[in-house]
């Protein structure tokens, strides 16, 4: 049912370390390769949604394709949208159709239906809530309209064609195995971490890696504490972390918007004999890491280019062409970004994909 | 009857001065009139902003998106769209009139819904009936109402106040039963019904269509009706007229809470999920549609007609914007303006057609 499709690119050569444990990766937009990879390019990608695919960028038949995503009520959700945009422009043979943001299932689902209605070539799907627009994806599939399910999955495979997925196990892995490779063997260190929403899935998977990674060179978390994303509770959480803590090494936050108040509790509480690791990869966490103002040294990725690979995704499959670099005829039944670590070394190759939160 | 008649046209121009004067004239109203001012004051006249304001965006979606829009299929996307909200509003139109307001419709609907979808309840539907679900779906929503309703007319807390408390509280209940994740309905039986078209029609819009014609007889037609009317209306009045306002005002309260309830399983039957997320920010979508109906926020008047059409002119509206491909900052700003306009519209309407 699911195929996770793997490439040996770049990433093993660019951290031995970090893929040890990852799941399936596949680097298809430059935003999750790196520069040597951009720089292969025959166009040079500046931006990164525009990464070269060959052949596969000539102008076929116009697609038209329907996008419906959550309210932009956060950085990275407004950036999946204008990512998508942006990708749109580049393409004259995407007729887009954006529908309102919304958090709202019931009127999600009308926007589907209305594709539907139009008789769209394929519908890239965010669901607000994946098994809530499950019904509605499974009638568009029948429908003989394909989906492509973006971040959230749909319970029922058969409701999506393409799913393209985060990697939130990753992320943590990354970050955990970034801890390792900085500790260097030291047993001893304290390790702290601040997580998002607890009862979502998405977090428990986040801190599991984190969790299973660490425990691959001997370390564990020492004190766990959940916020909400919001910059409020980063705020609130990291300063009780910080009263209970006196002494931290290494601390990660799984999400730079709230990360700004995790920040700013920092500064307040005058510490900064630790080393700090974001999340998500906002534009801000990344300026702060470039001009290594800060405790924060590194951020993990969670791509808010999803959205703008599921269109991408969608167009080569109504145009029925293949992913171009691999050997595969049609396009993979799912793909799973990397959660790649973003240091001083590297920032600049990846600032340009950033979003502003 | 004929007393309320006469005093009618004159009661308008000199702009209700008395309380008594605006209970006697919505029961005039529900009544109905003889004459043809009468008749174009009534709910005709006063609906008929509302419908030119539909008309209009009707009117802007043919020319804007052609053969798309004016299509069954968009009609019924309307319609499913309208539906879970529409039934909602039903319920609210008579708190509203009735003098109150209600702030939990969506968290009600969010509780309801979860507690519908617990693996409990699920389990006992399959052993069962899929009709334990549905009850367990409206007797979460009257019980909800029933404490509002009780907690207002007894315990004489303002209706904002405690309804803003079950807001708060139904929807953390809601999110500490689901834990906060989404059920999934496995029972069959449940989602091959409430997802079921009949005739060609979906079972949701047959369901809203039956809503509001009940809420109109029960309005118009029904001592129920009157009372709420009433009761909104001037309070003491009503009560020296022998209407036990208290009991009537929670009875209000309980009959939003079932409307809740049905709009839950009609949410549920479309996603196919029970979550605490269902129908965030459903109440300014439904308190919006009363009142841009026509219903007066102080209460004593309104109409289910009115309703209606407000919720429809909404629905309508985000399809529209769907087809344009407009985005939705542009799109909040839109509702905004229609709202206004549309009342502004509405009041002219009324205005004029009483004075002819």
């Amino acid at each position: 049912m699911r195929l996770p499709t793997t490439t040996p690119r770049q990433q093993s050569r660019r951290f031995p370390g970090l893929v040890v444990g990852a799941v399936a990766v596949l680097a298809l937009s430059a935003c999750t390769g790196s520069a040597e990879d951009a720089a292969d390019d025959e166009e040079g990608g500046s931006a990164p949604a525009a990464a070269a695919q060959g052949s596969n960028d000539e102008e076929g038949d116009t697609v038209t394709i329907g996008f419906s995503a959550p309210a932009a009520d956060h950085g990275w959700m407004a950036a999946i949208t204008n990512n998508v945009r942006d990708l749109a422009e580049q393409y004259p043979d995407l007729d887009l159709q954006i529908a309102e943001g919304t958090n709202d299932v019931n009127l999600q689902i009308s926007q589907v239906e209305t594709f539907i209605n139009d008789g769209v070539d394929a519908i890239v799907l965010l669901p607000f809530d994946g098994a809530a627009m499950t019904p509605i994806a499974l009638e568009a599939m029948e429908a003989g309209i394909p989906v492509i399910n973006v971040d959230r999955e749909f319970d029922d495979p058969n409701a999506a064609r393409v799913t393209v997925l985060g990697d939130n196990y990753g992320m943590g892995v990354s970050a955990g195995s970034y801890i390792c490779e900085q500790a260097a063997g030291d047993e001893d260190v304290v390790v702290a971490e601040i997580a998002g929403i607890d009862a979502l899935p998405l977090t428990q998977d986040r801190s599991q890696g984190f969790e299973d990674a660490l425990s691959e060179c001997g370390l564990d978390v020492d004190a766990r504490q959940a916020a909400e994303f919001t910059v409020e509770s980063g705020e609130e959480v990291a300063s009780q972390l910080l009263q209970s803590e006196s002494q931290i090494d290494y601390l990660w936050n799984h999400d730079d918007d709230q990360g700004i108040g995790v920040l700013a509790a920092i500064e307040n509480a005058g510490r900064d004999e630790f080393v700090m690791i974001g999340g998500a990869g906002s534009a801000n966490a990344m300026r702060d890491i470039q001009g290594d103002n800060g405790v924060l040294k590194a951020t993990v990725i969670y791509p808010s280019t999803q959205g703008a690979d599921g269109v991408k995704l969608a167009r080569l499959l109504v145009q029925q062409k293949g992913v171009a670099d691999l050997v595969e005829v049609e396009v993979p039944r799912m793909v799973q970004l990397y959660a790649p670590v973003v240091t001083a070394d590297n920032v600049a190759d990846y600032l340009g994909s950033a979003f502003e939160s | 009857m004929s007393k309320h008649s006469t005093t009618h046209g004159v009661e308008d121009t000199a702009t209700a001065s008395s309380e008594t004067v605006r209970v006697e004239h919505a029961a005039a109203e529900s009544g109905g009139t003889s004459r043809a001012a009468g008749l174009m004051s009534g709910p005709f006249g006063r609906n008929l902003g509302l419908v030119v304001a539909l008309l209009v965006i009707c009117l802007v979606g043919v020319f804007t998106a052609g053969d798309r829009f004016a299509s069954v299929n968009t009609a019924m996307t309307i319609l499913r769209l309208a539906a879970v909200v529409g039934v909602v509003s039903i319920g609210m139109t008579f708190v509203i009139i009735g003098g109150g307001i209600d702030l939990s419709v969506g968290a009600i609907l969010a509780l309801s819904s979860v507690w519908a979808t617990t693996f409990a309840t699920q389990a006992m539907a399959a052993d069962t009936h899929w009709l334990v679900m549905v009850f367990v779906a409206l007797a979460v929503g009257g019980a909800c109402g029933l404490v509002n309703g009780v907690l207002i007319a007894y315990g004489n807390i303002v209706p904002f106040i405690m309804t803003l408390a079950m807001l708060a509280s139904a929807r953390g209940l809601a999110e500490i039963i689901s834990e906060r994740r989404t059920q999934i309905v496995t029972v069959d039986g449940f989602k091959d019904f409430w997802s079921a078209d009949v005739l060609g029609v979906p079972l949701l819009v047959i369901i809203f269509a039956l809503v509001s014609v009940g809420g109109w007889v029960l309005l118009n037609r029904t001592t129920f009706g009157r009372r709420t009317l009433a009761v909104g209306g001037n309070p003491e009045a009503a009560r020296l007229a022998g209407i036990n306002v208290k009991r009537h005002t929670a009875l209000l309260y309980v009959l939003v809470g079932l409307c809740c309830g049905l709009a839950a399983l009609m949410l549920i039957g479309r996603t196919s999920t029970g979550s605490s997320t269902h129908g965030t920010l459903l109440e300014l979508d439904a308190i919006a549609a009363v009142v841009i109906g026509g219903t007066l926020l102080t209460g004593g008047r309104g109409t289910i007609v009115g309703t209606v059409i407000g919720v429809l002119i909404f629905s309508t509206l985000s399809i529209v914007f769907v087809l344009n491909n407009q985005d939705s900052s542009t799109q909040a700003v839109a509702k905004g303006l229609i709202i206004v306009v549309a009342v502004l519209l509405q009041q002219r309407l009324a205005r004029r057609s009483i004075s002819t």
